[in-house]
């Protein structure tokens, strides 16, 4: 996409490779698994095979006897008195009175070698007393369900409810009842979606080193040290400040790495261990049973619809378990249901369940494709029952600059009418559809987020620039933040270095989610640099002998500001930081803050597809995504956070699920059978960038990463029900469930 | 201080004796938090688990500090989280 | 249990290490030979990252064990570039933007250039399918497929 006339940089919206991309085509790039240390222990866990379980009794003696064995931890291992979301965290990490899901860590173990920590795990032996379970969320809170935790509920329950209900939420405006009395056509329909993995390809891994005195290193695959360092810290009850934590490069992440699994074992073992650094690396059948996949949810959906199209009411309960502790994202998912219609009468209800089931983490853009789903599916429908066109109907009903959304406040600068005009313009639009082949539109919205941020710059002996960043790259960041930053100074990209640092190096910096970090880490390395800049027109101004203000920063030197500053030469970058040690020391530039301005991103999808209506399979034949990225800092980037999250979606939508067993135990923990999209599954994704940008950013950025998982769900059965006439309300769409809703038809 | 009006959820209702907006003295968000739970005791933990605080449309998160004035239009929002 | 004694010749050069028979080719590179470039995303041969030529035949390394490459060659990424001059499939890669995290490119650069030795002008279709048992999860394959194109395109020039 070309530059707009409006982007007057010299670098930001061009394309030039990445910093790291020679390390990362060579086999060079350090990630969590690819790091060791001189005397490293190797460590395994033992995990339950129960869905809920209680824990009678663990012997490790026998895996003691072996040689080589050096430590075995469990939960009486760790401290005890810890409340509310660090209680939840250490009792993910090991299972204290019960094992609550299936792949629950109840021990670990750390030996000399891997294959002799495997072969003493299997020598642990835990005597488990078999509870009954529950998987799904409308069971999990029907009376008479199994109680997961007794008083875990909070404040905000009713009387009355399951014990497994934990949280509740009701939040709304206007009269909805009046809403739908006053619409030409009223629907109501039940969806629901199935737990999904982030699937990242690289599995958790770590290198945990303690010792007696408290003191730790650790480096591991993470999207966020601080969080690791605060979260493992929390668990063993030590100082935070005494664990360092380094970020490996990072092998995909989704919200999944945001959060601790087996991090803290490390450390425990590590101390009892002698202090000896140990090695945890997870399978990948550990990283589907036992880490953080998403909720699952079960969503009843109302709407009232004139017959022009405009939305008088609409209704939304969601029901969500995030498995066996709190913390679905059925908040983020009624916020993000309606985010994309100007109402007046609007009514939200949510749940937050227990369920047998690993403790869910964040997933890319988390609760928003489920809302999107049910609201979408449903919208369409009504398009489609009322003879409307879909991208009408947003646009007569789509949220501008200002509008109230749906979850309360006003809408900043947002760009959903310039993203549904882009879609009308484009060529897939015009392409011939065939039989059995149907087209799907839908909309996505995602907040953005900001969180704390840390960032310091230094410019170098030679009038380079490096720039400390706390925000791993997951997807192309180092190049976002150089080209911003060389952008500032005026210097050519390949002057910046940008690092990530560990958690000695800075302060606290929260982790890559919330698509933040070209918007904040952005932000912040921006500030750092202005600091620098003023600094070098100081030193200038002293050399001049003019006053600080009478000298300014551009193209790279800085510059008597206008003719009564006096005459002088600009003074490169280069020559001051080559004089910087005589004039007055190191130049550098720090920023700290939760910086504000965040623009919130929407976007819509079209797919075109095929379905055999032999088989039920669904071959998408195009797909094509346009979002508001405010400003595409480094556009390849931005379009590969389209496609990649548009072909999450699309696996949500067609294939992946956690699929359980009678006795709750995951039935699919391998990539054969959990399985995510493939290349030969589909075709290019195609990509418009709208750019309406962000004033809250000194580039205009909004944030890119998330709002792309969300359309593909409800686009794709919106695109089934066009092709074949049958409408599907549970995900994923797979081909025995098309089947069977076609030969029903 | 200023007197700021605090749009909730109206799941808090139960905790609010049936408030859904509620009127506080306050100059800054963290004052506008503290003198909500004063006022509602109820409400206290549901705010210490954390929660996300919008003026006029920008979502604060962890903005004690950030100025309220009775002009202003506040919301009480869920925790704020990403992936 | 006994350790066997394994002598290979990887990227060229001759390398011996001591491999438990239990120990897979991916284990053994990794852990005893240094070479941390095959990368381990599932370790049942269903995500492609561990890819290697044994004997010039593309595998999965988790799938072979460290005893079988007695006497064979073993290829990695760490062998794809000569000295400091990537190949051509490593250069259109960065320049594509064919990788977000890189986690599954060196298993889809080992990958692609077998198929290149293959068939030096595969249609998109046959690229895709040659890559579909190599998972990415982060770039919905889009720009992976056009870089390894553009590399075939560039690769049959110099060939002409």
């Amino acid at each position: 996409m070309a530059k707009d006339e409006l982007n007057t940089f010299k670098l930001v919206g061009t394309r030039p490779d990445r910093p790291d991309g020679l390390d990362k085509v060579t086999g060079r790039a350090r990630y969590g698994a690819d790091f060791s240390l001189p005397g490293m222990l190797h460590a395994a866990v033992v995990r339950s095979p129960h869905a809920h379980a209680k824990i009678v009794k663990i012997d490790a003696s026998k895996a003691l006897a072996l040689d080589g064995v050096k430590a075995v931890v469990t939960r009486a291992d760790l401290p005890t008195g810890l409340t509310g979301d660090e209680w939840d965290l250490q009792e993910n990490t090991l299972a204290g009175e019960k094992a609550l899901y299936d792949g629950h860590a109840v021990a670990a173990v750390a030996a000399t070698s891997k294959l002799l920590a495997e072969e003493a795990a299997r020598l642990i032996e835990v005597e488990y007393e078999v509870l009954p379970h529950v998987i799904h969320v409308d069971d999990a809170m029907a009376e008479g369900a199994p109680v997961i935790r007794e008083g875990a509920a909070d404040p905000t329950v009713p009387e009355g409810l399951h014990p497994n209900v934990v949280k509740y939420m009701e939040f709304g405006r206007g009269d909805v009842e009046a809403g739908f009395a006053e619409a030409d056509l009223v629907m109501e329909k039940s969806y629901k979606t199935e737990a999904t993995h982030q699937g990242y390809i690289e599995p958790h891994a770590c290198v945990g080193q303690m010792g007696s005195d408290n003191k730790g290193e650790m480096w591991v695959c993470t999207q966020g040290q601080w969080f690791i360092r605060k979260m493992s810290a929390a668990v063993l009850g030590i100082e935070a400040s005494q664990l360092r934590v380094t970020p490996s490069e990072i092998g995909g992440g989704f919200g999944g790495k945001t959060t601790i699994f087996m991090e803290p074992l490390s450390l425990a073992l590590s101390k009892k261990a002698g202090g000896r650094p140990v090695k945890i690396v997870m399978t990948r059948s550990e990283v589907l049973r036992a880490t953080g996949p998403t909720a699952s949810a079960s969503m009843d959906v109302k709407i009232g619809m004139k017959t022009d199209g405009t939305i008088t009411g609409a209704r939304a309960e969601f029901r969500m378990q995030g498995g066996a502790f709190p913390g679905a994202p059925v908040d983020m998912a009624l916020y993000c249901a309606f985010a994309g219609y100007k109402l007046e009468n609007v009514q939200h209800i949510g749940y937050d369940v227990l369920a047998n089931r690993p403790k869910c983490a964040a997933y890319r853009a988390p609760g928003s494709p489920m809302g999107a789903f049910a609201v979408e599916s449903l919208v369409d429908e009504m398009c489609r029952e009322l003879k409307l066109d879909p991208i009408e109907v947003r646009i007569k009903n789509g949220v501008q600059t200002g509008d109230r959304a749906s979850y309360g406040p006003k809408f900043g600068s947002i760009g959903l009418k310039e993203v549904l005009e882009a879609v009308k313009d484009h060529p897939n639009l015009q392409a011939e559809l065939g039989p059995n082949q149907g087209r799907g539109f839908a909309v996505g919205y995602w907040f953005n987020h900001n969180g704390e941020t840390s960032v310091s710059m230094a410019i170098g002996e030679d009038g380079t620039a490096q720039v400390s960043v706390g925000t791993p790259d997951i997807g192309g960041s180092r190049a976002s933040v150089s080209l911003m930053v060389a952008e500032t100074l005026g210097i050519p990209y390949e002057d910046v270095r940008v690092n990530v640092v560990e958690t000695g190096a800075l302060g606290v910096n929260e982790p890559t989610h919330g698509s933040r970090a070209t918007f904040a880490t952005g932000k912040a390395a921006v500030e750092a640099t202005q600091g620098a800049i003023k600094e070098m027109c100081r030193r200038a101004a002293a050399e001049w002998g003019i006053d600080e203000e009478a000298v300014e920063w551009a193209d790279g030197a800085a510059q008597p500001a206008g003719p009564n500053a006096g005459k002088f030469p600009p003074m490169t970058i280069k020559e001051i930081a080559a004089k910087m040690g005589s004039t007055g020391g190191p130049i550098s530039g720090h920023h700290e803050s939760v910086p504000d301005g965040v623009g919130a991103s929407f976007g819509a999808h079209v797919v075109d597809l095929e379905v055999d209506p032999e088989t039920g399979r669904v071959t998408i034949l195009r797909y094509l995504v346009v979002q508001d990225a405010g400003r595409a800092i480094h556009p390849s980037y931005v379009e590969g956070q389209y496609q990649g999250g548009a072909v999450q979606g699309i696996g949500w939508a067609l294939n992946e699920e956690y699929v359980y067993d009678d006795k709750g135990r995951l039935a699919n923990s391998v990539f054969l059978d959990y399985r995510v999209p493939v290349a030969s599954d589909l075709p290019m994704i195609d990509t418009v960038i709208v750019e309406v940008p962000n004033p809250g950013h000194p580039f205009g950025v909004r944030g890119v990463g998330e709002t792309g998982i969300t359309p593909p769900l409800p686009a794709i059965a919106n695109a089934i029900h066009d092709a074949v006439g049958v409408r599907m309300t549970h995900l994923p769409i797979n081909p025995p469930k098309l089947l069977a809703a076609l030969k029903a038809k | 201080m200023g007197q700021v009006t605090v749009h909730l959820w109206s799941g808090l209702r139960r905790l609010t004796d049936g408030a859904e907006t509620v009127e506080v003295e306050a100059d800054t968000v963290g004052e506008m938090l503290d003198a909500l739970s004063e006022a509602h005791p109820g409400v206290k933990p549901v705010l210490d688990a954390g929660v996300s605080v919008a003026v006029n449309g920008e979502i604060l998160n962890g903005g004690r500090h950030k100025a309220v004035s009775p002009e202003d239009e506040i919301f009480l929002m869920q925790r704020m989280k990403g992936g | 249990m006994t350790k066997v004694h394994v002598q290979t010749k990887i990227n060229g050069d001759a390398v011996e290490f001591l491999a438990d028979p239990r120990e897979t080719l991916l284990d053994c590179l990794r852990d005893h030979v240094g070479l941390t470039g095959s990368k381990e995303g599932c370790g049942t041969g269903d995500c492609g990252a561990c890819s290697v030529e044994l004997d010039g035949t593309l595998v999965c390394s988790c799938l072979v064990l460290g005893v079988e490459a007695n006497g064979k060659t073993v290829d990695t990424i760490e062998g794809m570039a000569t000295g400091n001059d990537l190949h051509p499939l490593q250069r259109k890669f960065i320049e594509h933007a064919a990788l977000q995290c890189g986690f599954c490119t060196p298993g889809i650069l080992v990958a692609a250039k077998k198929l290149l030795e293959v068939n030096p002008d595969p249609t998109e279709e046959e690229t895709r399918y040659w890559l579909a048992g190599n998972l990415c999860r982060c770039t919905g394959y889009d720009k992976i497929i056009r870089a390894v194109m553009d590399a075939a395109a560039e690769m049959r020039q110099e060939v002409a």
